[in-house]
């Protein structure tokens, strides 16, 4: 599991190649790509632009609402788009459905630069290829810890213990924060907890789900302590919400995603004092376990199905040639990529060490989407002291298990 | 009216105008408010430290050197291009807006002057339609417009706009007509009009006040879409409020608010003109239309 | 109106409304009648930069297979209106034999979250609808009287409410009502409880919520009435003045009852929008507190697995319920119309 060094010591032979226009070894193809929005992805596809022709034209649409139209998209025949950006999730409904290809050929052909680690595989085919990772780990104040006297929490209950002792000594209200807003970023941390406590979701092999046990009601108690350190309104703490809580000043211990390192560590936003003592580090153990509570994601590119052989071929080398080594080199500090040349900075320290210490990947199951919604739904009564945690998660098994059974998994 | 308001005693007009001011406040402050944090920075305008932050601009000076900023604007306009989000939206909101009417003042006039039964089923249908959710229905064409390739063009949008609408449209408008005494088409047409005559030149020179009213909720329903457009619009068609929307980011990444407050604050100022013109529309088409009762 | 004309008249947007709503409508019901095909799962050997494991995945063909067989999936009847994620029929007569007391019966109810929503939903619509119509009236005497140089910058500052983006609107509000926000503060100060946040509140967040609805919805129905009341004909206002009526008769006797199509249109409305409440919601992150029946939906369709089964029979009780709220109001529409025929 020690991908970063692999990256990060990876030879920068491949740099000495640049060539000032690009020869990507198509003739002719049509490149539609759909994908999430934000800057690494922009960075991809530019570098991929380099590969355009008068034969070959390259689209891409970005948007946040990418996870809602792919099904559709690639469902139609000839698919709208050629090549659909997804995370570890979001693969799930496309595998569901078999809307794409395996890569095998394509890697074979024009992959030769590829990591073997960025191959995502499924029953020994390629159907991905990974080039970024995220996941969610501690932000820590060390002016603060250094105040109370207390070193870097490497479990979350002496993260309890620590955020206890900052609001204790007087030095902040509610020291701690994590993204627990009602709905998905609430199932994730109920998910993440859970994995740290070592729980299995479902029975093996099956669809049928079994939280309700010992480690569910642990990583429930256990989220309940760390919700009790936050501002009351944590239910509405997503992503945004808990780095404008950092950058304000408000908090000294907190779970955020690695990719708010790079806007935090920046200078805007924030002040020197807590930018300069804000440091990231791996996501915590629970419970006595020994990898961290935390999952790993990847974000990776994927070929539609319903496309001519030409346009796949077209957008995968296209694609490859976004991910080279020079286009790491410019935005080094724009994502954690998994590609030669990318050299960890202080913004992507926090990822590397949580996959270092062995955290899980989240579950690429067919049936976890479900789950993950009806957490996030079903959770928010417990965090809220309205019913028991027993009630909360036999509630949460309900609504998958009818959720489940229409959808035909059960 | 002119003659009754002059007469109206000193407490009620007293009562009544300070009433109208605290709306005013009300409805003008959430507006005021954000129009100010919009030369600020992100962290001013939410002012998490310390709500007084957003009225003296701290952190802004911290930042940029001055209490106040343009940053945001020039984030939107310049480096994010917002001035085609605008064209775009442009064009859909008069397409709408110009269709949905002419569609609607002919539908809602036969509804309001037909006696027959199934006029007021065609009302009742129009109801449950528009009881439909939205994002039910955006989810619904989906796959058919991908498969006939008519994803992500602007008419496709503006049609279902229209559509979507179109429920809306004839209710209020049918509700306006029937406002419109039946006697005055009617003695057009005995003096030898057709219907559509009677309609042509009866009907709309007094319809306005109706029909501009319409017209702007057309209007604000197309210009504030967002289940529809965002779903329904490529990356170079989109409109204003998805564009807003993405500036706002999501769990991934950091988005940036300031430029979306800009935006919102710089697509307001055309609707403050459309707003005026509007007003005068409402009185002048009162007056043309010299309504008998 | 002769039938041809009229079928003329409303050619145009009767073909839009069917192509565009009513086929879908009959597409969505059909939707909520059938459920998956079972998916044929088997276990492999997954791989990625995080190392290897052993997952279920879909056999793709094999559940194709069964799909193309019968391409709507299982019928299900009402199995899904009625399963425990909607109507929870079992769950409800389970606990309506177990439960002792009506509180006991009650807090089991809110337990399910299509109860949960619905309560909301009938809350906000109640609670809104008469604000909204009788704050809009009174918003449009009031300008209405004012000198006529001010009506035109009234009317727009009138309109900011609406205009504004929801999205962005709600956020600001969202902000401010922050326990570090201006409004948050400015609460806190006023109750002297430094602990005071609206948003982790449910009381409160629901009463946020109302407020915002109403802010949001008077407009809609001060420009109706605004414009309603520049058609009340000026005549009949002074025949009442000369006949002894006050100002509050000749509202009541004389305007009210002209531009009561207009006020029937803005309950019509106001009652199924409120019911189909959605933004306030998303904007102020209050699905812990608060849902709706379209959140409902809308949690059905996104996120990484569709239920589009559910989101469809979800939907298709959102037009029932609209349709039995509105009943009162469309029998009375009913006796006008036939009124007017006779």
């Amino acid at each position: 599991m020690s991908f970063m060094k692999t990256i990060a010591a990876g030879t920068m032979a491949t740099l000495l190649a640049t060539a000032s226009y690009a020869d990507c070894g198509i003739e002719s193809g049509s490149i539609r790509i759909l994908s999430n929005d934000f800057g690494a992805l922009h960075a991809m596809v530019e570098k991929a632009r380099e590969c355009e022709t008068d034969s070959v034209t390259i689209e891409h649409n970005a948007t946040t609402e990418h996870r809602d139209l792919q099904v559709a998209a690639l469902t139609a025949n000839p698919a709208e788009y050629t090549s659909a950006v997804v995370a570890n999730s979001s693969i799930v409904p496309l595998m569901n459905e078999g809307l794409i290809r395996p890569l095998d050929d394509l890697v074979a052909k024009y992959g030769q630069d590829l990591q073997p680690q960025q191959l995502i595989t499924i029953d020994g085919q390629v159907m991905a290829i990974a080039f970024m990772a995220n996941a969610q780990h501690l932000y820590y104040r060390s002016d603060v810890l250094e105040q109370v006297g207390l070193d870097v929490p490497t479990t979350y209950e002496e993260v309890v213990a620590a955020a206890q002792a900052i609001r204790d000594a007087g030095i902040m209200e509610n020291p701690f924060a994590m993204n627990t807003m009602t709905g998905w970023n609430l199932g994730e941390e109920f998910v993440n907890m859970y994995l740290g406590h070592g729980g299995q979701f479902f029975e093996p092999g099956t669809a049928q789900v079994s939280i309700n046990n010992e480690q569910g009601v642990a990583a429930l108690n256990m989220l309940k302590q760390l919700v009790d350190l936050s501002d009351p309104d944590f239910l509405t703490f997503d992503s945004n919400a808990t780095a404008a809580e950092w950058e304000s000043g408000n908090l000294a211990l907190a779970t955020m995603w690695g990719s708010r390192g790079g806007p935090i560590l920046d200078d805007e936003g924030s002040t020197e004092e807590i930018v300069s003592s804000t440091v990231l580090t791996g996501a915590p153990t629970v419970g006595g376990g020994d990898t961290p509570a935390s999952t790993l994601w990847w974000d990776g590119f994927t070929i539609s199905a319903n496309i001519s052989d030409e346009d796949a071929e077209a957008t995968f080398a296209a694609l490859v040639h976004g991910l080279s080594p020079e286009m790491v080199a410019e935005n080094n500090d724009l994502a954690v990529w998994l590609l030669d040349g990318f050299e960890p900075g202080p913004a992507a320290a926090g990822v590397a060490a949580t996959a270092q210490s062995g955290a899980r990947p989240y579950p690429m199951l067919p049936f976890m989407g479900l789950l993950h919604t009806a957490l996030g739904n079903e959770l928010s009564d417990f965090l809220q002291g309205n019913e028991s945690a027993e009630q909360a998660l036999s509630d949460v098994e309900a609504a998958y298990t009818a959720a489940a059974r229409e959808q035909g998994f059960l | 009216m002119s003659a009754a308001t002059q007469r109206r005693p000193k407490g009620l007009v007293i009562v009544s105008t300070g009433f109208v001011i605290l709306w005013l406040i009300l409805a003008a402050f959430p507006f005021v408010w954000t129009m100010w944090g919009s030369f600020k920075v992100e962290a001013d305008f939410f002012s998490k430290a310390d709500w007084t932050y957003a009225l003296t601009g701290v952190r802004t000076t911290v930042e940029t050197g001055a209490p106040f900023t343009g940053n945001g604007y020039y984030g939107a306009w310049v480096t994010n291009e917002f001035w085609r989000a605008v064209m775009n939206t442009m064009i859909i909101v008069v397409s709408v807006v110009v269709i949905s009417l002419t569609l609607g003042t002919l539908g809602g006039y036969a509804l309001a002057r037909s006696g027959y039964r199934y006029a007021f089923w065609i009302l009742m249908a129009a109801l449950v339609f528009r009881a439909m959710p939205h994002i039910t229905l955006v989810s619904g064409y989906l796959l058919p417009f991908f498969q006939w390739n008519l994803w992500g063009h602007l008419p496709t949008t503006i049609i279902v706009l229209v559509a979507i609408n179109q429920p809306f449209t004839l209710w209020m408008l049918h509700s306006f007509f029937l406002n419109i005494p039946k006697d005055m088409d009617e003695s057009a047409m005995v003096d030898g009009c057709t219907r559509f005559q009677a309609f042509r030149y009866v009907i709309i020179p007094v319809m306005w006040p109706g029909v501009i009213t319409t017209g702007l909720f057309s209007f604000l329903l197309a210009y504030n879409d967002f289940a529809v457009t965002s779903m329904l619009l490529s990356r170079e068609n989109q409109t204003m409020v998805p564009k807003i929307a993405s500036f706002l980011g999501s769990t991934f990444d950091a988005g940036n608010v300031m430029y979306a407050v800009a935006a919102v604050v710089s697509a307001m100022l055309p609707l403050f003109v459309l707003v005026l013109f509007f007003q005068r529309q409402i009185v002048s088409g009162l007056t043309a239309g010299a309504v008998k009762g | 109106m002769p039938h041809r004309t009229f079928f003329w008249f409303m050619f145009p947007s009767l073909l839009a409304m069917i192509l565009f709503i009513a086929l879908p409508i009959g597409s969505v019901m059909t939707q909520s009648l059938f459920v998956k095909h079972d998916q044929v799962t088997i276990v492999t050997e997954n791989c990625g930069p995080f190392g290897c494991q052993e997952e279920v995945v879909v056999d793709v063909e094999a559940t194709r297979a069964l799909q193309e067989a019968d391409p709507l999936g299982r019928f299900n009847g009402f199995g899904t209106y009625t399963d425990r994620n909607h109507l929870a029929f079992a769950e409800v007569s389970e606990a309506w034999n177990t439960t002792e007391s009506w509180s006991e019966f009650g807090s089991f109810l809110m337990n399910l979250p299509f109860y949960r929503a619905l309560a909301f939903t009938l809350s906000y619509t109640a609670i809104v609808t008469p604000f909204v119509i009788v704050l809009g009236l009174a918003i449009a005497l009031g300008v209405n009287s004012l000198p006529r140089i001010v009506k035109g910058p009234t009317i727009f500052i009138s309109l900011l409410p609406m205009i504004v983006t929801p999205l962005i609107g709600g956020l600001v509000l969202f902000w401010m009502v922050d326990a570090d926000g201006i409004l948050g503060a400015a609460l806190q100060n006023i109750f002297d409880d430094p602990r005071l946040s609206v948003k982790a509140s449910a009381p409160l967040t629901w009463l946020m919520l109302f407020i915002y609805g109403i802010w949001h919805s008077a407009p809609f129905a001060f420009v109706v009435f605004y414009a309603g009341l520049q058609t009340v004909p000026s005549e009949t206002l002074e025949a009442a003045q000369i006949d002894g009526a006050n100002r509050w008769q000749r509202i009541r006797y004389v305007t009210i009852p002209y531009m009561m199509p207009l006020v029937v249109f803005v309950i019509l409305i106001q009652l199924m929008d409120n019911f189909r409440v959605f933004e306030p919601i998303v904007a102020f992150s209050a699905q812990a507190n608060a849902s709706s029946l379209s959140t409902f939906i809308y949690d059905d369709l996104r996120g990484d697995t569709a239920l589009f089964g559910s989101a469809a029979a979800t939907s298709m009780m959102t037009i029932v319920g609209v349709c039995i709220l509105l009943s009162p109001v469309l029998l009375r529409t009913w006796r006008d119309f036939n009124r007017k025929r006779a």
